[in-house]
């Protein structure tokens, strides 16, 4: 157990490590230094000042050297601060976070809420015509624009019905009942995004289920067909269903950011966005690492849960994998 | 996004049983009709735009969103365009990033999948475990961030850079570098059970060159879930760029794509909803034909398998 979580623990701090070399130094080739920015919005500023200021802040270093030095400050526990907004990074991300946290957490819920029903009915009657619909809208969910579905969103139930608002989140002092009503439409769009791909994994997790022995064995016995499909059956088709959907959440991340842009959404995809396309680059990088961090929390909790679900699995076994 | 594809192993189904199969499968036989109208239109835009007598690029703010008529099919966008033509020739766009980024990743996973694979051990390890960590990433982010890098302060020359077809090659590329991991798993599912056949073991014990081996008796025994991985793929290429497009950061106009053209359909949702309609019902129908084919076409060339 131990070693497991040291090994996984030491892996994630590697990826964080390698993402954040790649990321800090793409982010070195983007167009448009800090220093320079300022220069052009402050007409006060010589070029030899600005010279100076990129001596101060260590711009005028190499690129890997600027890195080394950021590496050491974020070890020491110095995030840095947003240029755009002026304070600790971190201070910004957290609220973010959490917001788009709320997202994902609420998707995710309602997705395989439905998802898990309509995956067994389809794989309890397959080539069905109830099945080639299921099928249909599946085929629909993978290949649909998340964008565009939350502008088909906005245009219908917003502009022309008028019954939800078309973004924002309802200001800081929101109840909790208009701060539902914001949230309906980003997450039926981040639902749907997900919902198609999580209803084709528990059909075919389902029918390979249904095939085995056992529950040949229990439908022979008498036992009745809707203790046989959910007793028996839906309780091993969990298991891959779960692995599959939190290794899907970097997927769900990305279409956080889609769905949070479309609607205005104060989450951390739209700041991560916004902060690029603003030349906000600490905040932008801390940003993404964050989100990486969040992503191979949920892929680690993935697996402890595949090892607390199944007692086939013990953490021995995940080790040598 | 991933495939399931559930055994990797078999070759190429022979030609005729294939198309046997194949044909039974309606939704696969009309997605293929329907791609090749669609990839027609597109390659007709010219004569089109000639017969209609519009002019795809001209701005005409005296004829802002124009209902659809005679001349204009769709009607005409914020800037007085042809909204149908320009339909047409962002198709051009639309379908080539797809099939060129799906095609260059495909052959980056094959090549990753064949090593892995083939060799094993270690360099297994290596390329599998890096293999998992791009999957587990968070993409989206890091292609807005691959999309908004500098290509002057990367070496490459101002006049391609600043080139009006930059943004499309940068999406090929950027797309293929992230987009190779499913081929990848596959393949090397498949190169580690060919690898044990006795026609494998033979050509090594005559001395064939890992290189020969590899591309000559292996390769074509994992082709079919190639193929599937890379039709399903190219509709998530196409997803991608019209994402991309859609945020400012792909395709840049004036060269109209499906994505771009949607750019400010936000803004206008109240003035011309209309607009939003036309290029996000092609991406929609082009991508789920793209899907049908990938399912129809494992079906027909691996009948072993589940159909999922």
């Amino acid at each position: 157990m131990l070693a497991f979580l040291t090994r996984r623990l030491f892996g994630m701090a590697l990826v964080l490590a390698i993402m954040s070399f790649v990321v800090f130094m793409l982010i070195g080739l983007m167009p448009g230094d800090p220093i320079d920015i300022m220069i052009a919005s402050n007409p006060d500023l010589t070029p030899a000042d600005g010279e100076r200021l990129k001596r101060l802040h260590g711009l005028d270093l190499p690129l890997w050297e600027r890195y080394a030095n950021w590496l050491g400050r974020v070890l020491n526990g110095d995030l840095g601060f947003s240029r755009t907004y002026n304070r600790p990074v971190l201070e910004i991300l957290l609220p973010r976070l959490g917001n788009t946290l709320i997202l994902l957490g609420l998707s995710s819920i309602v997705a395989i809420l439905i998802a898990i029903p309509l995956g067994v009915i389809a794989a309890t009657r397959p080539q069905s015509t109830l099945d080639g619909a299921i099928n249909l809208f599946c085929f629909a969910g993978i290949s649909v624009p998340p964008f565009w579905l939350a502008l088909v969103f906005i245009l219908l139930f917003a502009v022309t019905l008028g019954w939800l608002p078309a973004g924002g989140m309802g200001g800081p002092d929101a109840g909790l009942f208009v701060r539902v009503e914001f949230l309906i439409l980003p997450v039926a769009t981040l639902t749907i995004a997900s919902l198609a791909g999580y209803t084709r994994f528990a059909r075919a997790a389902m029918i390979e289920v249904l095939r085995q022995d056992y529950i040949r064995t229990a439908r022979a016995k008498g036992l009745g067909s809707g203790r046989t499909v959910f007793g028996h059956g839906l309780r091993n088709a969990m298991l891959p269903l779960t692995t599959i959907i939190a290794l899907d959440f970097g997927t769900l991340f990305s279409g956080a950011l889609i769905t949070e842009t479309m609607f205005g959404y104060l989450g951390m995809g739209k700041l991560i966005y916004d902060s690029i396309l603003g030349n906000d680059f600490n905040l932008a990088l801390v940003g993404l690492l964050l989100a990486t961090l969040v992503v191979l929390i949920g892929n680690f909790l993935a697996d402890m849960a595949y090892a607390v679900l199944d007692p086939r699995i013990s953490f021995k076994s995940l080790e040598a994998a | 996004m991933s495939i399931a594809t559930n055994s990797a192993t078999t070759g190429a189904a022979e030609p005729h049983m294939f198309w046997r199969r194949f044909r039974r499968n309606r939704p696969a036989m009309a997605s293929a009709a329907v791609l090749v109208l669609i990839a027609l239109a597109a390659l007709l835009a010219p004569a089109f735009e000639a017969m209609l007598g519009v002019d795809a690029t001209r701005v005409d703010l005296f004829n802002q969103y124009a209902p659809p008529d005679a001349t204009h099919w769709l009607g005409t966008d914020e800037a007085g365009r042809d909204v149908f033509v320009r339909l047409l020739y962002g198709g051009r766009i639309s379908l080539l990033v797809g099939l060129v980024a799906a095609l260059g990743a495909a052959t980056i996973g094959t090549a990753i999948g064949l090593l892995a694979g083939y060799y094993g051990g270690r360099l297994d390890t290596l390329l599998m475990r890096t293999t998992d960590g791009v999957i587990a990433l968070p993409l989206l982010p890091l292609l807005i961030v691959l999309a908004a890098v500098d290509l002057e302060k990367l070496g490459v020359p101002g006049a391609v850079a600043n080139s009006e077809l930059a943004s499309l090659y940068r999406i090929v590329f950027i797309i293929a570098l992230v987009g190779w991991t499913t081929v990848a798993r596959l393949v090397r599912a498949g190169t580690l059970s060919i690898r044990a056949r006795e026609f494998v073991r033979s050509a090594e014990a005559m001395g064939a060159r890992p290189s020969v081996i590899m591309l000559r008796h292996i390769l074509p025994n994992v082709v079919s879930p190639i193929i599937v991985a890379t039709t399903l793929s190219i509709g998530v290429v196409i997803l991608l760029e019209s994402v991309l497009s859609f945020l400012g950061l792909g395709i840049q106009p004036p060269i109209p794509s499906w994505g771009n053209m949607l750019t400010n359909a936000q803004e206008l949702a109240t003035r011309a909803p209309a607009l939003a309609v036309g290029p996000g019902a092609v991406i929609f129908v082009t991508v789920m034909a793209f899907n049908f084919l990938g399912d129809g076409l494992q079906d027909a060339l691996d009948p072993r398998a589940t159909r999922r």
